[in-house]
């Protein structure tokens, strides 16, 4: 439904987006990851028709948004960075003018409207300004102005920067309700929410995209992928690192102490076959020896890690397969 | 046609969800009011007619109608809601004339509620009623000229502040182009063709044509000719920030 192919933007000498290509089906949640300033806003504004992009298309439901701007529009649910709205309106006027561009009326703008406040849950304050309201209130409206006339495509900025840990969980709730039903192109900073609600995952840096894949491919790319947890209580002794060494298909190991506790990440030779095996030789290991276990896990790789790696210079798809081997 | 009905809705509703259409109508009153009848000397006059309350309206909506013209986009610009707007599916055309209509409407209340001095200069003696409604009108006309200018000059910067001192300098020119403080400039060096050209330009000389009760075509077509050409010169203006 999303298809982009090329995109490029540039602001002067500066290029923001570089080439951008990625397409998004129906039933599809794409993540949208990547630094501050790596184009994700921009590709997100060229996608909508905010901004006109400097070479490449983005074609939504078969619309050409340069083309055919009004109608590629229709079809888009948008949240821009920071949920702007017109402040002097209540949410209702606001929600209510939104639904007249939209081109709906009477009974079914009534409907749509009531349909997204009760989504969004903003029924306590639909008569207040929304200058007056709290940040996760505005960014609420911001999300029932998206929702408003269930579009087939939806694209938000940040859709839970701002909100506390209870409403970021009801916007994903949100999100993965509506999920089966459109395409939906979020971004995001906070990378558990990529692995919480996101099918696929797109990291761009630079410009660039530097990683696509669903999270858990991602993952797989984390040094950490299959490594083994175990964490420990009490002392600890050299004599332990040099048992945990020596069994079989372990590459190296990081000792890290923690308060009471100390947790040694045992990396294995290979990371592309299951820890099983590998759990359970230390499963075994600490059980002979009497360990004071307190964890054991297998680790299915770490994100931040992952984006660090990527969005950190320019080597950077090279350094991520590195790092994963 | 839907979608300049709502811009234009919002827009007007934006006047009055704040203070500012308050605050505005009733400087614009007072000042309509303390002009004409005490630097004017309205009564001294002797002059059963709004001669001297309509020589004062150029030189008002100079300063008053930048203030309601700063905001239409620079506003949007620093909210950041133009992105809102510009990513729903609103023609340019809808956007930019929604906006301008609905100052437009709102200067066009606050005009009209200067009827008490027409009562007054009823009640006073005996004026012709065709050339005061020809005075509204120009008056009216004026107002979306100046406003059409301030509305271009609005989508080039997000400071309103920069706009509204801006427009007032433009405004200025197009009101004076036909005064010596303009016209002494080029003559001298310029042809004359060059001279009545910028003189054709100016608010003033169209405007006081009109209240003196003769609607030209050509005052007409002139101060429309000029709202429709600030208003694509707006809608360039914005078109051209999409592209970066």
């Amino acid at each position: 439904m999303i298809v982009i192919d090329g995109l490029t933007k540039h602001f002067g000498p500066f290029t923001a987006v570089d080439r951008i290509g990625f397409t998004v089906e129906k039933g599809e949640v794409l993540g949208f990851l990547g630094p501050n300033g790596a184009g994700k806003s921009t590709t997100m504004k060229m996608i909508t028709g905010f901004l006109a992009p400097s070479a490449g298309s983005a074609r939504v439901c078969g619309h050409d948004i340069v083309t055919d701007t009004l109608a590629a529009q229709r079809t888009i649910g948008y949240l821009p960075e920071g949920a702007p709205a017109y402040g002097d309106m209540t949410p209702r006027g606001f929600l209510r003018f939104i639904a007249r561009v939209r081109r709906l009326s009477g009974a079914d703008a009534e409907k749509a409207i009531d349909r997204a406040v009760e989504a969004t849950e903003l029924g306590g304050v639909l008569e207040q300004p929304i200058d007056t309201l709290s940040k996760g209130f505005r960014r609420r409206v911001g999300l029932a102005q998206s929702i408003l006339h269930d579009p087939p495509v939806l694209i938000m900025d940040e859709p839970t920067d701002g909100l506390d840990p209870n409403q970021k969980f009801e916007v994903r709730k949100l999100i993965a309700r509506m999920s089966a039903e459109k395409a939906i192109v979020i971004s995001t900073h906070i990378l558990e929410e990529v692995d919480a609600i996101c099918t696929r995952a797109l990291i761009i840096d630079r410009g660039r995209v530097v990683a696509d894949g669903t999270p858990a491919a991602l993952m797989a790319r984390s040094r950490y992928h299959n490594a083994v947890s175990l964490t420990l209580s009490g002392q600890t002794t050299v004599q332990m690192a040099e048992k945990l060494k020596a069994l079989n298909g372990i590459a190296s190991i990081e000792i890290a102490p923690r308060g009471a506790e100390t947790t040694f990440t045992l990396f294995p030779v290979s990371a592309r076959e299951s820890d099983v095996v590998l759990i359970d030789a230390v499963a075994r290991l600490a059980r002979d020896e009497n360990w004071p276990v307190r964890a054991l896990y297998g680790e299915p790789g770490r994100l931040d890690e992952v984006f660090r790696s990527l969005t950190r210079s320019d080597t950077t798809v090279t350094d991520g397969k590195k790092d994963a081997a | 046609m839907n979608e300049l009905l709502a811009v234009f809705r919002r827009e007007l509703g934006g006047y009055f969800a704040t203070p500012l259409a308050f605050i505005f109508i009733v400087i614009f009153l007072f000042t309509m009011g303390a002009f004409t009848f005490y630097l004017g000397g309205y009564y001294e006059s002797g002059q059963a007619d709004l001669a001297i309350f309509f020589n004062f309206h150029p030189w008002l909506y100079l300063f008053l109608i930048p203030a309601i013209s700063m905001r239409l986009w620079a506003e949007e610009r620093r909210t950041g809601s133009i992105e809102l707007l510009l990513s729903l599916p609103v023609p340019l055309w809808a956007a930019v004339l929604g906006k301008f209509l609905a100052a437009w409407v709102f200067s066009g209340l606050a005009l009209a509620l200067t009827f008490p001095i027409w009562l007054t200069v009823n009640y006073l003696g005996d004026p012709d009623n065709g050339v005061i409604l020809a005075g509204y009108l120009g008056s009216f006309l004026m107002a979306g000229g100046y406003l059409a200018i301030g509305s271009c000059l609005s989508a080039v910067t997000r400071n309103q502040v920069i706009a509204f001192v801006v427009s007032v300098a433009v405004c200025f020119l197009f009101t004076v182009s036909g005064l010596p403080i303009v016209i002494d400039f080029f003559s001298g060096w310029a042809p004359q063709q060059i001279l009545n050209t910028i003189a054709s330009f100016s608010f003033l000389t169209h405007f006081n044509a009109i209240t003196r009760g003769v609607i030209d075509l050509r005052d007409i077509v002139y101060f429309t000719t000029l709202i429709g050409a600030w208003l694509i010169a707006c809608g360039i203006v914005v078109d051209m920030k999409k592209a970066g």
